[in-house]
């Protein structure tokens, strides 16, 4: 039902479908553009009412050679209906940015944050993308296939002033 | 004569950094101050980043298990459940039901453990110690079972994937029940001296209120999201691993305040202990690992005697297990809320991604806004309802 | 009646450094800088099961101003450096570190870009506790370390 409605109205947007609602493994893949537009229709419709983002993570395909590299996971879950979707959104490396989705649900706010940082997706919008997990100064971005895993940085020196 | 109106104030900016006794770890926050009232707050993590999802990818699928452990370290048995599940589930496989009844019982005395931890240093932090060592004595007498099951206290590593590493100790089932009575009894102690104790409910009711529409927006889960009146939790909501047939009461609160939390967690122990008192009376007999040789290590009088045995045990050794191509995300209840595992397989030996979920990173990022309004002692015992562990938040 | 007889059994002579060694090492201030599952360990060492108190261990100061031994429990990464070299300067002589847990020492099973691969690239440390996390015992065999530490010193008079 959630997918005849999503369907209906993105149609274009769709890329593939997977699972089934009963079985709580449900995953939509969609194209980037519209993604905001989704996401308000996904949270506001009555029958669909995904009133919590769970979670929001990102995915370097480099390893497996797939075109486009990135990808945003956005999982949803409705309390009132007890169903969850999974959305994947297609990110291009040449062309990683993305909406911002903290206007709709504010748990997206440090997870955004902690994405940009590790895999360079840019959420336009954001209130404040300073980096959240690594130090200020850190140079790279280390959830990439490309970076390794024991690259040593050099130790930060404290900052003077506090925001 | 001088006007109170005309003396030049300013806001302090206030610091309350990483190394502090009432962050509870490595959690930073700064504070616009004025007088003792807060204006603005936001905090700081990331000092405890450990790089966990980047080591999944270059382990193989049973070495990120000792990570997990690390993760929410208060409760490691149930990330290793949360864990474990996921790739289960990407497996396609079902453990047996003795594994099955033994991790409800591993978990909800995690779910116990890290409620002890919980209360103790709320508590400690509004000054109140006699808690603190009365639930700490209840956490050494669960420690010396844990140590009897899977060797270590605090880090446990005790499932596997098919099943758990080892068979319960002999002397397991009346041991944890005499636990479970002195547990009754510290609980007795602990909301004699706090329930209805006059400055505990000062300092902590009506402080840190945040409403229903606003924790389900922040993504709160857990007690956090239980003291707010919705009456959320995923053993009912999404049963798993025979919950459904478990007797036992989800304690919702009224007010969503700091007192809330703190009192829904002390009956989420009581409601703990009836659930491993009947998942000890069920528990069946049997395996307590799948017996498939691609997935479980036999056990070690096949590989001594036979050879089938002992190929089996190499081959999963040097090759590993390898689950089909695809992605999971597996929820389960862990002590702070919805612990989720994002995983996607290539068919290879190790993940390919691995992202958690931890239940209180939300809750950390909405702790700025809670915050804004109260005074400086309020923040304290606001953080301490909220449960915020560092190695969960920061991965 | 003569002053030994007077003053038998009541009095001891010995020389002020191991009289100061002994005043040290049998009240130590500890600072636990705990970030991570080493820190749950030492709440268990000064709980009542396995009383850090009985070695005159006993208050905990979480201010460097005020604290003479620091026990560094958990991961130290490259974010929390700074801070944790700036509270062992902020300490006063003498001073002594405990670098309690696999993560202090060498990093542990954290190689990785952002873990410090061992407290002693930024301070010096006098003891090193193994275990992931060490048991209480083994802390508190740490502890017992540092006061034998602190006897020598004194003895050979070097200086804190």
């Amino acid at each position: 039902m959630i997918l005849e409605k999503l369907q209906e109205k993105f149609g274009s947007e769709i890329l593939e479908t997977s699972g089934s609602l009963e079985k709580s493994n449900l995953v939509v893949i969609i194209r980037k553009d519209r993604t905001h537009e989704i996401l308000k229709f996904l949270k506001e419709d009555a029958s669909l009412s995904f009133e919590m983002l769970v979670d929001l993570c990102g995915v370097d395909y480099l390893k497996k050679s797939e075109k486009p590299r990135f990808e945003v996971v956005y999982h949803l879950y409705s309390l009132i209906r007890n169903h969850r979707l999974r959305l994947r959104v297609k990110i291009p490396e040449e062309d990683a940015k993305l909406k911002t989705a903290t206007d709709l649900w504010r748990s997206a706010d440090w997870a955004e944050r902690e994405t940009r940082e590790m895999f360079g997706i840019d959420f336009e919008g954001h209130a404040n993308p300073k980096k959240l997990l690594l130090f200020e100064g850190f140079e790279g971005y280390p959830l990439r296939k490309d970076y390794p895993m024991a690259k040593r940085q050099k130790i930060p020196v404290p900052e003077e002033k506090v925001e | 004569m001088i006007n109170i109106d005309d003396t030049h104030t300013s806001l302090m900016h206030l610091n309350i950094g990483p190394a502090h006794p009432a962050t509870h770890g490595a959690l930073r926050f700064y504070v616009e101050l004025d007088g003792e009232t807060i204006k603005k707050a936001g905090s700081e993590i990331g000092y405890l980043h450990r790089a966990f999802e980047k080591h999944c990818e270059h382990s193989t699928w049973s070495q990120v298990i000792p990570y997990t452990d690390r993760l929410n370290y208060c409760s490691s048995m149930m990330n290793n459940v949360g864990y474990c599940k996921a790739v289960e589930e990407l497996l396609g496989i079902t453990i047996p039901e003795r594994a099955q009844y033994i991790r409800v019982i591993v978990s909800e005395l995690s779910r116990i453990m890290d409620h002890l931890i919980c209360v103790g240093t709320a508590a400690v932090d509004l000054g109140a110690l006699s808690n603190f060592w009365y639930f700490f004595n209840v956490r050494e007498e669960i420690y010396d079972f844990t140590e009897k099951i899977c060797g270590a206290r605090l880090t446990t590593n005790y499932t596997r994937i098919g099943g758990v590493m080892r068979d319960l100790s002999p002397d397991f089932d009346a041991g944890i029940r005499k636990v479970l009575k002195s547990l009754d009894k510290a609980i007795r102690d602990v909301t004699r001296l706090l329930e209805r104790n006059r400055i505990f409910m000062d300092r902590t009711q009506g402080v840190g209120v945040i409403s229903k529409e606003d924790a389900i927006n922040w993504g709160f889960t857990g007690p956090c999201l239980r003291a707010t009146g919705v009456a959320h939790d995923l053993r009912r909501a999404q049963p798993y691993y025979h919950y459904d047939e478990f007797d036992f009461e989800i304690p919702i609160g009224t007010m969503g305040d700091a007192y809330d939390r703190l009192m829904i967690r002390i009956e989420e122990m009581r409601q703990s202990s009836r659930i491993i008192e009947q998942a000890l009376t069920r528990l069946p007999d049997g395996p307590f690992i799948v017996s498939d040789p691609k997935i479980a290590l036999p056990p070690k009088s096949e590989v001594y005697r036979a050879i089938e045995g002992l190929m089996n045990h190499f081959m999963l050794l040097v090759d590993g297990i390898k689950p089909p191509q695809g992605e999971i995300y597996s929820v389960t209840e862990a002590a702070n809320g919805e612990l989720g595992f994002y995983i996607v397989s290539d068919g290879e030996a190790r993940p390919y991604r691995v992202h958690c979920r931890p239940p209180c990173f939300p809750i950390a990022s909405a702790f700025g806004k809670m915050v804004e309004g109260s005074m400086i002692a309020d923040a304290v015992a606001i953080l301490g309802g909220l449960n915020i562990v560092v190695g969960e938040l920061d991965r | 009646m003569s002053e030994k007889d007077v003053f038998a059994g009541s009095v001891i002579t010995t020389k002020l450094k191991e009289v100061m060694g002994w005043g040290r090492k049998n009240s130590l201030w500890p600072m636990p800088y705990a970030t991570a599952c080493c820190g749950i360990e030492f709440m268990g060492t000064v709980s009542s099961y396995f009383d850090i108190s009985r070695f005159g261990a006993e208050l905990v100061r979480f201010s460097p101003r005020q604290a003479d031994l620091l026990i560094v429990l958990g991961t130290i990464n490259y974010k929390q450096a700074p801070i944790l070299k700036r509270i062992y300067e902020q300490m006063c002589e003498p001073k002594w570190v405990i670098s309690a847990g696999a993560c202090a020492s060498s990093g542990g099973f954290y190689n990785n870009y952002s873990v410090v691969q061992g407290i002693d690239e930024l301070i010096p440390v006098d003891v090193y506790i193994p275990g992931c996390p060490p048991r209480p015992e083994a802390i508190l065999n740490g502890v017992l370390k540092i006061q034998e530490k602190i006897e020598k010193e004194a003895k050979h008079q070097k200086v804190a």
